[in-house]
């Protein structure tokens, strides 16, 4: 077998690159500005040469003699007529500029303060510091030089004009020199008592001879040095001013040349990796064609690559620049010209660089250079490198089935024919794989290819399908289609936790939708109006293993956040097991068999009781029980408020409601998953979303808008109390426009206001809710909902048969719109409830259009709030999962990072999982129950025993496929 | 350490059930419960604490962490998403219903961030025996706490005609505010001193009424001024702009005391004042408390912030080992280090990791100047240049052997057991 074993990377260098390593590494030089001839070949040294790649099928590349899509290109080159400087390196030209020397190309630093900062280096290396602070002030600290400390050459102070140029600050003798000096030598008019100096006396004060002043004055003489401080000192002037000379690329890069590496250590640059002058680009490196590569649109015409473009400018100005030159143009154009080429250059590499206009597309778009192509969400390194597209991936709009289990999706055929497994031929599995093979493309468990083991891969066709399967011998690969019982990673974007990538088992079906159990939208946070979702096939022995025993539904039951079961009934499961054990109702036999047919119970138990009429009959307690194992015991309170009593595995009191079998911490789940086992929760989880659909439909639930209305006397009384409260905040308001409020606390008069209104008609609307509780049935269905946890709160219900309450944005009453009132419609100064947004009609009832409005305004603010709110708490998970991704548990229960640092000595201070604790459990070890457990030594069997005292394992369960839940429990019990 | 001697300490504890206890992998205290536990059955046979011992073994062996777990991610997904959920509602009344403090997500934010000050600084400030109990003490407290300025102590006239501004102090709030002193003309004597050494001007006292102007006429310089006294701090702290006095359950004594909350933070000044009682006084500015008491307590701030935001807002069930985890991971080098770019993400050892988080380009180029070697150890790296990552199954280096066929073939392969 031809297995190439793939190379792996140790580890990757970063450095410059030396310009003479560059030359050889390439492939050509460039020097032509045109792509293509008018036959449609690339040009030879052009931008396209072959030699640099191909990008068109059937070329072939002159360099390493492969086609277009084997070959991965090779750089060329430009020799660039005159240095340019390379924008990423600017603020470090100029940190080397100001700290070196410019005649000897030294480190303004004496040697005691280099070694200082050497060591400040290595230490902030040692402790995984930011080296650049070191950097900074050591080169602070060499700026104040005036003098080279080695070869005592003045310094200059330079000057960084953004983005590229640079000069050097000196002082220079003036021109005017000699007049700056008569002025200064000229009596002070304002002064009667100075005479003024006369040149004897300047040249006795500066202490030079008379004849070289008078030569001075006339301005024959140029005093520099020693004798224009003499004369400077003598008369209190400055003859100097600041000369700007400009610092080309060349002249910095020949300083740059004569820094020594020790002194590039003390920086922090490692000469051996990266000289300085490298910053400044002498030839530009030509990215391979396959990097840029061109488009040809319909109507035949070629689009070349941004890159491509930005190169044909620097090439063009390149060659001008080279002729001016040659033809000995005047300083003045050749200056010009190398602006323009550091201009192309610079937005070659960025072409974001504030304060250089960005060089543009035809049309007036930006280009997308170097540096846009690495940055950014759909930059290279997130885009492209850290999350990548993939094969073997579907997505599809995903639709509720109850009759799947949840370990299982239904995968719609026609992506199960598309999408294959890897299928390696066997002694054990040939004839099957020939199967496959012979049943071809189209019909359903079938192949798409097939590879041979020299490595060729053959297409499954209709035609050839009869013919392939004969040869298809072990040794073999077969890309078969995916069939029921395979395992596959499905997942729902956004990904904010780990159940929202989970594994299930394909059950091939009809239709185009992906169908999935109902109990997994919680982990998913899915529902059906429209949400699609994505599969991935897994391609190898390995990666099915480790989905099939961590990543499958059933592992996930519990979530790691708050260590309880995030899977459980949801919506009309809940209303289904409340309508069955609230009441305790009766079932005869043919309807109790008909509540549990969908699960694995095939037997009743003993009936409760007989009628009058004499026919038994069973309870809904007794048909729940038979979902649960026969030794549960436990005891807590329902949502409802009751009390949940199970005794050896069954129900004696209580109402199952949310808090018992709900996702989201429902108890008897999480005890399953906990104290039993993760197959026994499923199949709990399963039957009990079967059996409450059953009692949903057994019973009949349904609302409609009778439902949630309240009799005349009961609205009545709602009006009343509303009443009661609105004269209440008119007796506020007076007392208020009185003076006479008393603020609360640390409140103005205004605030003290609000919050008493606010307070009042909150108080309106909860004895609305209740006048209207009071008047709806205990089996009223929107009342059956809320309390049982199904869907909708009581609140809900409030609103909609009693009162919508006040609406507020900001945390206040509505308060806005025109000038001290919120609507033209009432009074400038309302204070009145009515005036700032408080709904006292029903939704039943209706809202009167002003009402309507303010409740807008609140409806408003909501969704503003959330489409903010998933923006920041999207970076914020994206900071957090970046700066903690790389810890791990170690052996020892230490946390640790990928390198080694100790984070924690023990996860959470005791090495517990959360996973397997609830986080409002401190005790998670029962010590005391263990001990009542071993001293009654109550266990049925000695298997029992040894599974308690933890001497037998569970078998792990891998697949549900082809097995019996029953089947299944009994091996598991 | 003092040896245990678990015989000595519980009466029905025997040598025999010692022996088993300290054999057992388990931690100290759960080795001291099951003592406990044998105790109040006034002792068990020897198989029976030796099933009790192997029982506990297996469930503490069972809510471990498993080794290898990427703990850091789940933590930052526990954190991340419950975020979702959160109100962005920056101001709410909080615990103290006088009092607005930055809640939900915008708090969260703040602390992951490691803001030097928070964006409403707060302080909860308990008091010692006798002054949580006294109401009168107590307020002596608060009035060393609050920041007092001259508004809440008397009024303020200008008279523009004499260039004065007369202050009009309160005799009762003075009494008030400076209980140990007697004489309220000693108090406004010292009033009038910080005004003049504030403001640089001669101040004239008659009784509580203290008068002054410019020195010369400047009707500009007078309502100057004016304005400057607004802002001097008669006594208190200038930081703290007001306190909040609160009766509270004490949860540890079941006694009710007093309980002060500030607006605006200064937990220095704060713990060196008379009364206080440092041991719990809190500070939401996890970086004040880590200066006035190491890193240690500044961990224990963050995780605490973070609860109680979390709690605020409904959030409470989140496991309390994933706040750890993070309060860990910023306060690990000894410093509060903030979580994204310019803190953990931005001081990463691998250039890859940097690049792929934030400011792509500069992480590069600083990386050729230096020339860094990325050694790929990191999670991102390696997905980066396609590699297994070091984490969970990516991080077992075994593997199943493959047998020879000849091996095979002999029957030589060994059988593999039933347990």
């Amino acid at each position: 077998m031809s297995i190439q074993t793939p190379k792996e990377i140790g580890s990757i260098q970063f450095g410059l690159m030396d310009p003479e390593t560059y030359r050889d590494m390439s492939a050509t030089k460039v020097i032509t500005a045109d792509t293509y001839d008018d036959d449609g070949y690339p040009i030879d040294m052009g931008l396209m040469d072959p030699r640099l790649g191909v990008i068109d099928p059937g070329l072939q590349c002159r360099t390493c003699g492969q086609h277009s899509g084997s070959c991965n290109g090779h750089f060329g080159h430009i020799e660039l007529a005159a240095p340019v400087i390379h924008v990423g390196f600017t603020k470090l030209i100029r940190r080397l500029l100001r700290s070196t020397c410019r005649e000897c190309g030294r480190l303004a630093l004496t040697q005691e303060e280099a070694d200082d900062y050497r060591d400040k280096l290595g230490r902030t290396k040692e402790l995984g510091d930011d080296w650049s602070d070191v950097m900074k002030s050591a080169v602070r600290q060499a700026r104040k030089a005036h003098r080279c400390p080695h070869c005592s050459s003045p310094q200059h102070d330079i000057k960084h004009e953004k983005p590229t140029t640079y000069y050097e600050v000196q002082n220079v003798l003036a021109g005017d020199f000699s007049e700056r000096i008569a002025e200064a030598m000229q009596p002070d008019p304002d002064d009667e008592d100075d005479e003024g100096i006369s040149p004897v006396d300047l040249a006795e004060k500066a202490d030079l001879p008379a004849e070289r002043v008078n030569q001075v004055l006339a301005g024959e003489f140029r005093p520099v040095g020693d004798d224009r401080k003499a004369l400077e000192k003598a008369l209190g002037i400055d003859l100097t001013e600041e000369d700007m000379n400009k610092l080309m690329p060349s002249d910095i890069r020949d300083w740059f040349e004569d820094i020594p590496d020790e002194d590039l250590v003390t920086l922090g640059i490692d000469p051996d990796r990266s000289r300085p002058e490298w910053m400044i680009l002498t030839v530009l490196p030509v990215p391979p064609v396959t990097a840029r590569p061109s488009i040809t649109l319909d109507n035949g015409q070629r689009s070349e690559d941004d890159l491509t473009h930005k190169l044909v400018d620097i090439i063009r100005i390149n060659q001008r620049f080279m002729e001016n030159r040659e033809a000995g143009a005047p300083q003045l154009i050749i200056e010009d010209l190398w602006e323009l080429l550091q201009y192309h250059v610079t937005t070659f590499i960025d072409n974001e660089i504030s304060g250089t206009p960005p060089a543009r597309h035809r049309s007036g778009r930006p280009l997308k250079t170097l540096s846009q192509r690495l940055k950014g969400k759909e930059g290279r390194f997130r885009g492209s490198l850290s999350g990548k597209r993939v094969n073997f991936s579907a997505r599809t709009v995903i639709s509720p089935d109850p009759t799947l289990s949840l370990n299982e999706v239904g995968v719609p055929d026609r992506v199960a024919t598309e999408m294959t497994q890897t299928m390696n031929v066997t002694d054990r599995n040939i004839d099957e794989a020939r199967q496959y093979v012979r049943n071809g493309p189209e019909s359903h468990p079938g192949a798409n290819y097939v590879r041979r083991p020299d490595g060729r891969r053959l297409k499954v066709t209709e035609k050839n399908c009869e013919e392939l399967a004969e040869k298809v011998e072990v040794g073999w690969e077969v890309n078969r289609h995916l069939v029921d019982g395979d395992i596959v990673i499905f997942n729902r974007q956004p990904s904010l936790h780990r159940m929202s990538i989970m594994a299930h088992e394909v059950v091939v079906m009809p239709y185009k939708t992906f169908r999935l159990n109902t109990v997994v939208c919680p982990p998913y946070n899915a529902d059906f109006d429209g949400d699609e979702m994505n599969m991935h096939a897994l391609q190898n022995e390995e990666a099915r293993a480790e989905a099939r025993v961590l990543m499958r539904v059933q592992e996930q039951i519990l979530s790691p956040r708050f260590g309880e079961n995030i899977i459980g009934a949801i919506q009309d499961h809940i209303s289904g097991t409340y309508l069955l054990t609230h009441d305790n109702p009766h079932f005869v036999e043919t309807q109790a068999l008909d509540l549990l047919r969908a699960t694995r119970v095939d037997t009743l138990p003993e009936p409760a009781g007989e009628d009058d009429d004499g026919t038994p009959y069973w309870t809904g307690h007794q048909i729940f029980s038979e979902l649960l194992p026969d030794d549960l015991n436990m005891e807590f309170t329902s949502k409802v408020g009751d009390t949940v009593v199970i005794e050896d595995g069954q129900l004696l009191e209580g109402t199952i409601d949310e808090d018992a079998v709900g996702a989201f911490g429902g108890e008897i789940v999480d005890v399953l998953a906990k104290d039993y086992s993760k197959t026994r929760s499923r199949i709990f989880i399963n039957e009990i979303a079967s059996l409450a659909m059953r009692a949903i439909m057994h019973f009949g639930l349904s609302i409609g808008i009778d439902d949630e209305s309240i009799p005349d006397e009961a609205t009545a009384q709602v009006d009343e109390a509303i009443d009661a409260a609105y004269d209440k905040i008119q007796e506020l308001i007076e007392i208020y426009e009185a003076g006479e409020l008393e603020s609360l606390p640390g409140r103005s008069v205004d605030e003290t206001l609000e919050m008493k209104i606010m307070q009042r008609l909150g108080k309106a609307r909860d004895s609305a809710g209740e006048i209207a509780e009071d008047h709806f049935d205990e089996d009223n269905p929107a009342v059956v909902m809320s309390k049982s946890g199904a869907r909708a709160s009581m609140l809900n219900l409030t609103q909609m048969a009693g009162c919508v309450g006040q609406q507020a944005v900001r945390g206040e009453r509505i308060n806005r719109g025109y000038e001290e009132r919120t609507l033209s419609h009432y009074q400038k100064g309302d204070l009145s409830a009515e005036a700032h947004g408080f709904v006292e009609n029903s939704y039943c009832a209706g809202l009167t259009p002003r009402e309507f409005f303010f409740h807008a305004m609140g409806g408003r603010e909501g969704l503003v709030d959330t489409a903010v709110r998933t923006s920041k708490s999207g970076y914020l998970q994206r900071r957090l999962i970046n700066a903690l991704s790389e810890l791990e548990a170690q052996y020892d229960g230490s946390v640790r990072d990928t390198s080694g640092t100790i984070v924690q000595f023990e996860f959470g201070e005791d090495g517990t999982s959360p996973v397997k604790v609830s986080s409002g459990d401190d005790k998670p070890i029962d010590v005391d129950a263990i001990a009542d457990r071993v001293v009654d030594a109550e266990f049925s069997s000695d298997e029992e025993k040894e599974r308690f005292l933890g001497e037998r394992a569970p078998k792990t369960n891998l697949s549900e496929h082809g097995v019996s839940a029953r089947a299944e429990v009994e091996s598991d019990d | 350490m003092t040896e245990h001697e678990p015989e000595s300490d519980y009466e029905h504890v025997d040598a025999d059930a010692v022996d088993v206890v300290e054999a057992a992998d388990v931690p100290r205290r759960l080795k001291e419960e099951i003592y406990q536990t044998i105790d109040d059955r006034e002792g068990v046979t020897s198989q029976q604490a030796a099933e009790i011992v192997k029982a506990v073994e297996t469930r503490y062996r069972e809510t471990r962490v498993d080794a290898l777990d990427p703990v850091g991610t789940v933590s930052a997904q526990s954190i991340g998403e419950p975020g979702t959920q959160m109100t962005m509602n920056t101001f709410h009344f909080a615990g103290v219903a006088e009092i607005d403090v930055t809640q939900g997500l915008p708090r969260l934010i703040e602390l992951v961030d490691a803001r030097k000050t928070p964006d409403t600084p707060m302080m909860t400030v308990h008091l010692d025996d006798e002054y949580a109990k006294d109401r009168d003490l107590a307020h002596q407290v608060v009035w060393d706490i609050e920041s007092t300025k001259i508004l809440a102590l008397g009024d303020i006239s200008t008279n523009v005609a004499d260039m004065v501004v007369q202050i009009n102090l309160n005799d009762d709030t003075l009494q008030e505010r400076w209980p140990t002193y007697d004489d309220v003309g000693v108090i406004a004597s010292e009033i009038a001193d910080t005004i003049e050494d504030a403001l640089g001007v001669k101040t004239r006292r008659q009784g509580t009424i203290i008068e002054f102007g410019p020195e010369s006429p400047s009707y500009r310089r007078l309502l100057q001024l004016v304005e400057e006294l607004r802002d001097i701090v008669f006594k208190g702290i200038e930081e703290v702009s007001r306190v909040v006095i609160r009766k509270e359950q004490n949860d540890d004594t079941d006694e009710e005391e007093f309980v002060l909350y500030t607006e605006g933070s200064a937990f220095g000044d704060v713990l060196s004042i008379e009364g206080v009682d440092a041991s719990r006084t809190t500070s939401n500015n996890i970086h004040e408390v880590h200066k006035q008491l190491g890193i240690e307590a500044a961990r224990e701030a963050i995780i605490d912030e973070t609860m109680n935001t979390l709690k605020e807002q409904g959030l409470d069930d989140v496991n309390i080992r994933h706040l750890m985890l993070v309060a860990d991971i910023m306060t690990n080098n000894g410093e509060i280090e903030s979580i994204g770019r310019h803190g953990i993400s931005g001081s990463k050892e691998s250039v890859l990791a940097r690049a792929a988080f934030e400011v792509t380009v500069n992480h590069l180029l600083d990386a050729a100047i230096h020339g860094e070697e990325d050694d790929l150890d990191g999670v991102i790296e390696n997905v980066i240049v396609g590699k297994p990552i070091a984490i969970g199954t990516g991080d077992v280096d075994l593997r199943m052997g493959s047998l020879d066929v000849d091996d095979a073939d002999a029957g030589a392969a060994p059988e593999p057991s039933d347990d």
